[in-house]
């Protein structure tokens, strides 16, 4: 099953997906769900780094996956694109990827190496990334 | 020049160095530079140097081929172990040591010679590494001083990851040999240089030398340590760094110049695993370098003082960033000493040539200085934690066990991952899932299977009859009296037929205590088992001879019954409507009315008997003609006992009758027990323990069995119904087993109706709803209308 996780703030920072091809779609996808996450945050005012679930249960009549959302403090929003076919990923799963992925990154983040804006070729958090989205999926 | 034999183990040794040499990768020409670099590091003079070219012919040639170079190196092994020269030597000598090399970049050539010393023993020349090569990975390189013995024993020793730099294209190898545990890459040494001895590179070699990282085995020798050169290390082919520039760590850069002061840097690798270790020179060194920049050791290094340090080292950011990832063990973004020494040490290796790891090796965890201690013990506990939790889990659960534990071992390094590890176990819902797996079921069922009754003489039968029928007899036809074997057995020890008739009196019958007192605690037995009619009939039928079962056969149309029908009423436990008087021996088309020697006066009984007997089911058809007689001896039994019942010898026949109708009715084995009982009683009365012995034998259709021992004992049941009890216990087992059998059936097809039955209600219920549901939308249908038209 195809699916996805993209890390973007204002820029995509991050991508990955599995199966590795077909990465244009979840492109397109996140795009535009991007909107809608922009939507989300301008109009709540209250914490906005509550975990947010997006398009949960957003079917295309084409192409079935869900987006799910999540944004935190600095505005860098994560995308994960899952196929529909996989029922089996409960909101609670889909809240600790956030949560995971939302660790990792904040590790990528200290890095002093590490310039922002740059693409995240961190092994580590590769390798993370690979592991939440083998195990989950 | 003159022919060269090689041993295998210098040809492959020299083989090696000559690819190590051979930068252009040629093949075929060693570059002389490389060469003399090489030469240079077998720690021999100039002149001897020099004379040995010559007497190789490279000299002559310019440049060294292959046999050029193995001459070479062959005679610089003779001119190590101090033997003169000469050409004719090369062949001569045996056993000559292999060539040894200082320099650092002779990781490779360490590497080389741990191999070698694996594989052949190159005595001194291998001095461990190859032992330690196996034993750490890459602490080959270190190893490599092949005629350092001393270097053997430190496997671990760490020096510092030779630089695998220098690598010729076989050095990888070698690094790979030994960096099997070396998580980082550098595998590319070729741990089998033979006899590469790499004193410690002190000194940066001014020169080229390859090595910059001539890691030496750290061990005893200090001497042998030797430190990653930082600067010098020749472009190993795998590490993108480059030697002459990089000095190594940035401190390098800024203490010395030049790329070979580096050399001194050469701290062991403090490798990773072995290679990984720090040497005490290299952390002191390390830990010179932390005051640098953060003079009290206990502090941190901010992350961009950490940047500005380790980016002196001219490695790609990228790399710097995975270096950091690895060290900065605690995520802080800033470095404890530990830290700095492990991410120090780790440029250091990766200045000199080995990949870097993965993860952090485990003699880099931060678990020296305090503050690391707790970062590295954690480490090792996770795992251990991990291990621990999977093991008490599994036990627990063993099918969601192991995934969580394959889980744990990628685990092993974060904090976070401890998270997720107990994230993971504690979210596990297969044990909350397990556990109501395994949760019991209702002790009922346990109850129920058949056990064997033994039954006492008639008396057990009879009770179990009884209590099959007094029991839910409706649901649990069968099991009551199967579950209850052995309670009948003991019940029956008191006098079976006594409860028997009290169990068929006592449920539905309680009242009628008309039975004789024998019957009382048989009643009370039935009773009890009414109680747990509820939760397991049979028990209570098992317990006492399970008063009839009300058997909803209101079919029962005897007269005769009627008393019965009363009894049977009160017993019937379950759906069974309570007007069991239906029960009453539903007379199963009762072949047997004839046979049944029942002292006919019964018949009359009977016939009622069987009529009910025959409403029972279809099964008991067939017994119900034993019911049949039986009933016919039960009515007469209820009838007695309703009346009165007590009357001992008439009431204990009526109420075996009646009890035998019972059990036909709430199921055969009820009946049968019933009868049994009724048996039993009449046997006890009447001697009838034929009639027990003959039921079984029609064992199957119980009633027809009981029938006519009924039928034959009613005709007997003149005895007292003690003694019949008594006699009870001769009623043969087999019946009791037919019985138990007929029962259990009877009490699934009960258990059936009921289940039924209640759907049934359900969906009337439901369907109700609906009608409702309808009405009220069709009101508001109306209602609405009236505004649609407007």
């Amino acid at each position: 099953m195809q699916t996805a996780i993209m890390i973007v703030a204002n820029y995509p920072l991050y991508i990955r997906s599995v199966p590795t091809q077909g990465e244009l779609k979840f492109h397109y996808t996140v795009h535009t769900s991007l909107d809608v996450v922009e939507e989300k945050i301008s109009g709540v005012g209250k914490a906005l780094a509550d975990q947010r679930e997006l398009y949960l249960g957003l079917l295309y009549p084409t192409e079935d996956y869900k987006v799910y959302g999540y944004v935190t403090n600095s505005k860098v929003k994560f995308v994960i694109v899952v196929d529909s076919s996989n029922t089996s990923l409960r909101d609670n799963e889909i809240r600790s990827m956030f949560r995971k992925l939302h660790n990792s990154f904040t590790d990528v983040m200290c890095n002093p190496f590490y310039n922002p804006g740059d693409p995240i070729q961190s092994k580590a958090f590769d390798s993370i990334v690979s592991t939440m989205m083998v195990q989950a999926f | 020049m003159e022919s060269l034999t090689l041993s295998d183990v210098e040809q492959k040794y020299y083989s090696e160095l000559f690819l190590f040499c051979d930068v252009d990768n040629t093949k075929k020409v060693a570059s002389n530079g490389k060469v003399l670099d090489l030469f240079r590091a077998a720690q021999l003079s100039n002149e001897v140097v020099h004379q040995i070219t010559e007497l190789c012919g490279a000299t002559r040639l310019g440049h060294f081929g292959r046999s050029q170079f193995y001459i070479a190196l062959k005679l610089i092994a003779l001119a190590q172990s101090g033997l003169p020269l000469r050409v004719e030597s090369l062949n001569s000598v045996r056993d000559l040591p292999l060539p040894r090399f200082v320099m650092g970049k002779n990781e490779q050539e360490m590497r080389h010679v741990v191999m070698f010393a694996d594989t052949e023993n190159q005595g001194p020349y291998l001095p461990r590494p190859p032992g330690r090569v196996q034993a750490k990975k890459v602490s080959a390189h270190e190893m490599i001083q092949p005629c350092v013995p001393t270097v053997d024993p430190q496997p671990d020793t760490t020096s510092p990851v030779v630089s695998p730099n220098q690598s010729p294209p076989t050095s990888p190898h070698a690094w790979r040999k030994h960096k099997r545990q070396a998580s980082g890459g550098n595998v590319d040494r070729q741990p089998s240089v033979p006899g590469v001895v790499w004193p410690p590179f002190r000194e940066a070699q001014p020169g080229p030398v390859t090595g910059d990282g001539m890691w030496s085995a750290h061990s005893p020798p200090p001497v042998q340590e030797s430190w990653v050169s930082f600067t010098d290390t020749p472009p190993s082919c795998t590490l993108p760094m480059h030697p002459p520039s990089a000095q190594p760590e940035s401190t390098t850069v800024r203490t010395v110049p030049s790329a070979m002061t580096t050399n001194e840097i050469q701290r062991q690798t403090s490798g990773y695993d072995d290679p990984w270790k720090i040497t005490d020179e290299q952390r002191q060194y390390y830990i010179n370098q932390f005051k640098t920049i953060q003079a009290d050791l206990t502090g941190l290094i901010p992350g961009s003082a950490a940047k500005e340090f380790f980016t002196k080292s001219k490695l790609p950011i990228l790399e710097l960033s995975h270096i950091w990832e690895l060290s900065d063990f605690d995520k802080d973004g800033a470095l404890t000493l530990d830290e700095f020494c492990a991410a120090f040490h780790l440029v250091v290796a990766r200045k000199n040539g080995y990949d870097l790891p993965e993860k952090l090796p485990e003699s880099l965890m931060p678990k020296l200085i305090d503050l690391d201690d707790s970062a590295g013990v954690p480490e090792p506990d996770p795992e251990v934690g991990f291990s621990a939790s999977p093991v008490e889990v599994t036990p627990n659960k063993s099918p969601s066990m192991p995934s969580l534990n394959q889980n744990w071992p990628e685990l092993n390094q974060s904090n976070e991952q401890w998270e997720t590890f107990s994230e993971r176990s504690s979210s596990s819902q297969t044990l909350t899932q397990f556990d109501s797996n395994i949760a019991p079921a209702d002790p009922d069922t346990a109850i129920v299977h058949p056990v064997p009754i033994r039954m006492t003489p008639s008396k057990i039968h009879m009770q179990e009859m009884e209590l099959k029928r007094t029991g839910s007899d409706h649901t649990h036809p069968t099991s009551p009296l199967m579950a209850k074997p052995p309670e009948l057995s003991e019940e029956t020890k008191l006098a079976a037929a006594i409860k028997f008739p009290g169990t068929t009196v006592g449920d539905g019958y309680s009242s009628s205590d008309s039975f004789t007192s024998d019957q009382e605690p048989i009643s009370s037995a039935v009773n009890r088992q009414r109680s747990h009619s509820g939760t397991s009939p049979e028990g209570l039928k098992v317990v006492a001879p399970p008063p009839p079962p009300p058997r909803p056969n209101a079919s029962h149309s005897r007269s005769s019954s009627l008393d019965m029908n009363r009894n049977f009423a009160a017993v019937p436990a379950g759906p069974q409507q309570p007007g069991v008087v239906a029960f009453p021996p539903a007379v199963p088309p009762r072949p047997l009315p004839t046979q049944t020697s029942v002292p006919h006066g019964h018949r009359s009984v009977e016939g009622d008997g069987l009529p009910a007997i025959t409403s029972t089911s279809p099964q008991q058809m067939p017994e119900q003609p034993n019911f049949a007689d039986f009933s016919q001896f039960q009515v007469f039994a209820v009838d007695q006992p309703a009346d009165d019942g007590e009357k001992p010898s008439d009431s204990g026949q009526v109420e075996r009758c009646a009890e035998t109708t019972g059990t036909m009715r709430t199921a055969k084995n009820d009946v049968q027990a019933e009868e049994r009982n009724a048996t039993t009683v009449n046997s006890a009365k009447v001697s009838t323990p034929l009639a027990p012995p003959p039921k079984p034998v029609r064992r199957r259709l119980k009633s027809e069995d009981e029938l006519r021992p009924d039928v034959e004992d009613l005709p007997q049941k003149s005895t007292v119904i003690a003694t019949v009890l008594a006699t009870q216990p001769s009623i043969p087992r087999s019946i009791g087993k037919d019985k138990k059998a007929i029962q259990a059936s009877i009490r699934r097809n009960k258990e059936t109706n009921t289940v039924l039955a209640r759907l049934n209600s359900e969906l009337q219920q439901q369907l109700k709803d609906l009608l409702e549901e309808r009405i009220s939308l069709e009101v508001q249908l109306e209602q609405l209308r009236p505004f649609s038209h407007l």
